[in-house]
């Protein structure tokens, strides 16, 4: 045990007038950690049905300048990247994380698009990525990292396409640590991505595309019995 | 660095009369505090969020020790190391003891206020090491040797053009008659600067805006995504973080984050909030391969269970300066150290002595917004009205304030005499201001004359008025 630690722990002793806790008090704050009480969580989100939170997250998102389109299929995903690729004057080739869930897209059927499947280098323009979850009450996307998400591809190319399916689309920030202490261990990273990079540095003007990505497209997919079946609260 | 804290009272001649700051500062106002309003009342929970945010930190700091240790256990856990460090000196030491391990030439850095405290910039220059700012305004003071001026937006005192005039003059190897006229050309060009610097760096230092014990996490937020670039690309990441930033729980860290940008910005959210527990994985295929958090005391254990406790709550939003008229009106430079504002008055004078910052916390005009903004209620003007109180038991004032002080003090105890004395004043200055009702001049009071006219009392003082106020009341 270092010297400083040891310091450090007895001045804060020292100044809360007290001794080490005694085991019972350690077990008791240890136990009201592993019970996962949330705080107050805001009604914004937390009151909605499934269509009016994925409602909300597109409306959210698209305020802080993401971009999104919906559609109705899986198999619709790729037409819509080709559709944003061209629209948005980007060159027909992207890097996509590794993961099993892309592999199912029909990619034979887009023979022109170039892509490589790993992490993101130096140069690439344009990554796609699945994510974890999404968080209705910002618009903000929940990614992780992990052998098939690599990070880099969320902040090195100037362009992030995300692909969401409804049924990721949750309430809070709580909703999403839930799913993940379900999913299994804490992952290397979580990021929670809101909007393009953007700064605001030089004159509190907002230029978006400080160090990350200037784009971020959400491709929206309504493939489960959530959208549209009118069963909201 | 250096403090001129000492100095207060010239460094905010100076601000007052650098009109570029002026300019800036004007801009400052119109910006952030209306963008956080607008937040706020977009969520109907916020003032109830603000008990919450406080409840969770005093209940942190209450059982600081504790979460300290299960926070180092969970980041052992997880493959990472904790570093203790009790002062500035061991945190540098011990950064430098990492980059050497790794032979590092380039560290790029995201932004960290701990590492601005400890100077940490000029140490690794001095040991040979290149260090890198990220994010736009840190990089821009850094080309310019400039302490921050705001905890987060630390270039906010400059203007468009003195940040071009300093990229032509530090961006050498680019075409010299290229435009720099927007800020959008601005930020292109230091993204396309700093993009090589992330790619070659050796080490990446962040800060941390909190620290997860159940996990042993480490939080970060930016909207740049610098970084998030900072953390994944080099070998190696070490976070920079006082002792303060711990939390219990993910579902705190949410409560907190959900005040912080509110406060801060006016966003809804940041654009990257970023949650790292150790070092990649077996089977990642980036991220970097060691995970190092420095734990900075640097007097903050001592501040616990005293009258400044309640400053340790501070999540570094920057919301009392965004609204404090005396920082709008000097700018951040003035108080002289690393942190300005409200909060710099009452933790500069914790972390490098009264003696040196005393100007800070008697440069507030007690108006009370920032604690009516604080989104962790720190009762600032109280804590500041603590080391005023420290100041004149330390016999740390000039002896003519001590000796008006100790007068008044003399006279405020002896109501009677106090009320008849403030009776005759008002009259006298009534009747000597005849019917223009204000003065000029007036001996004694040139400090206050020379800028503005002093109203002259009607007459009578409030407390007489007062008096017949109830007695009349009582008779109906």
């Amino acid at each position: 045990m270092s010297e400083a630690r040891q310091d450090i722990l007895l001045g804060i002793r020292r100044s809360l007038k007290r001794g080490r806790l005694d085991m019972v008090r350690e077990a008791e704050l240890r136990e009201q950690i592993a019970s996962h009480r949330r705080n107050l969580v805001p009604a914004r989100a937390a009151a909605l049905g499934d269509r009016g939170r994925v409602d909300l997250f597109v409306a959210m998102a698209e305020e802080v300048q993401a971009t999104v389109t919906r559609v109705s299929s899986p198999v619709a995903v790729l037409e819509e990247v080709a559709r944003y690729l061209v629209a948005e004057n980007l060159p027909a080739e992207i890097v996509l994380a590794p993961d099993p869930s892309l592999d199912d897209l029909p990619w034979d059927e887009r023979p022109l698009l170039r892509i490589r499947r790993g992490r993101a280098e130096a140069g690439d323009a344009v990554s796609l990525t699945p994510c974890f979850a999404t968080i209705a009450e910002t618009g903000t996307l929940m990614l992780i990292s992990g052998a098939a998400t690599p990070t880099t591809l969320n902040f090195l190319p100037d362009t992030h396409i995300v692909l969401v399916h409804a049924d990721q689309v949750v309430a809070a920030y709580e909703d999403g640590w839930d799913r993940l202490r379900s999913a299994g261990a804490m992952p290397r990273v979580v990021n929670f991505i809101t909007g393009p990079s953007r700064t605001g540095d030089i004159e509190q003007r907002i230029e978006l595309g400080a160090h990350g990505p200037r784009r971020l497209h959400i491709i929206l997919i309504n493939d489960r019995r959530i959208a549209g079946d009118g069963e909201d609260k | 660095m250096r403090a001129t804290s000492h100095t207060f009272e010239a460094n905010a001649r100076t601000g007052l009369a650098n009109p570029i700051l002026q300019r800036a500062l004007a801009l400052m106002q119109s910006g952030f505090p209306e963008r956080r309003r607008f937040a706020v009342e977009r969520l109907p929970e916020f003032e109830a969020l603000r008990d919450v945010g406080k409840s969770i930190k005093d209940h942190t700091l209450e059982y600081l020790d504790f979460y300290l240790e299960l926070f180092e256990e969970n980041v052992v856990a997880g493959d990472g190391r904790v570093h203790w460090a009790r002062t500035a000196d061991e945190a540098r030491a011990a950064v430098l003891q990492i980059c050497r391990s790794v032979d590092a030439k380039i560290v790029t850095k995201g932004k960290s206020m701990i590492a601005e405290e400890i100077g940490l910039n000029e140490y690794l220059e001095q040991n040979g090491i290149t260090p890198v700012e990220t994010d736009l305004g840190e990089y821009i003071i850094q080309l310019r040797h400039e302490p921050p001026s705001h905890l987060i937006a630390p270039a906010i005192h400059l203007m468009k053009e003195q940040v071009a005039d300093t990229f032509r003059a530090e961006h050498r190897a680019l075409e010299p008659g290229r435009s720099l006229v927007e800020a959008r050309q601005l930020c292109d060009e230091a993204r396309a600067v700093l993009r090589p610097q992330f790619l070659a760096a050796d080490v990446g230092i962040t800060g941390a805006n909190f620290l997860v014990a159940e996990t042993g996490s480490s939080i970060i937020v930016t909207n740049e995504g610098n970084g998030d670039l900072t953390q994944t690309l080099p070998p190696v990441h070490i976070v920079m973080a006082s002792l303060e930033k711990l939390v219990p729980t993910l579902e705190d860290a949410a409560t907190l984050l959900r005040l912080l940008a509110r406060s801060a910005t006016g966003q809804e959210f940041s654009t990257y909030t970023t949650v790292s527990t150790g070092p990649r994985r077996p089977d990642d295929l980036d991220g970097p391969e060691q995970y190092h958090v420095v734990l900075l005391d640097n007097g903050r254990s001592a501040l616990l269970g005293g009258e400044f406790q309640d400053m340790l709550r501070c999540i570094r939003c920057s919301a009392c300066m965004n609204h404090c008229p005396v920082y709008a009106a000097v700018g951040g430079h003035a108080y002289g150290w690393v942190y300005s504002g409200p909060m710099g008055a009452v933790l500069t004078p914790s972390l490098i002595g009264v003696a040196e910052a005393g100007h800070l916390p008697n440069a507030s005009t007690f108006c009370g917004q920032c604690e009516s903004v604080c989104p962790v209620k720190i009762p600032l003007p109280k804590l500041m009205r603590h080391w005023r109180g420290r100041q004149f038991t330390g016999k740390l004032n000039p002896p003519v304030y001590r000796a008006g002080l100790c007068l008044w003090a003399w006279l405020a105890r002896r109501p009677t005499l106090y009320h008849a004395l403030v009776e005759l004043a008002s009259r006298t200055l009534g009747w000597l201001a005849g019917d223009r009702g204000r003065f000029r001049t007036l001996p004694l009071a040139a400090g206050w004359t020379a800028v503005r006219d002093l109203p002259a009392p009607e007459g009578r003082s409030f407390h007489s008025l007062w008096v017949e106020r109830q007695k009349a009341g009582s008779r109906q």
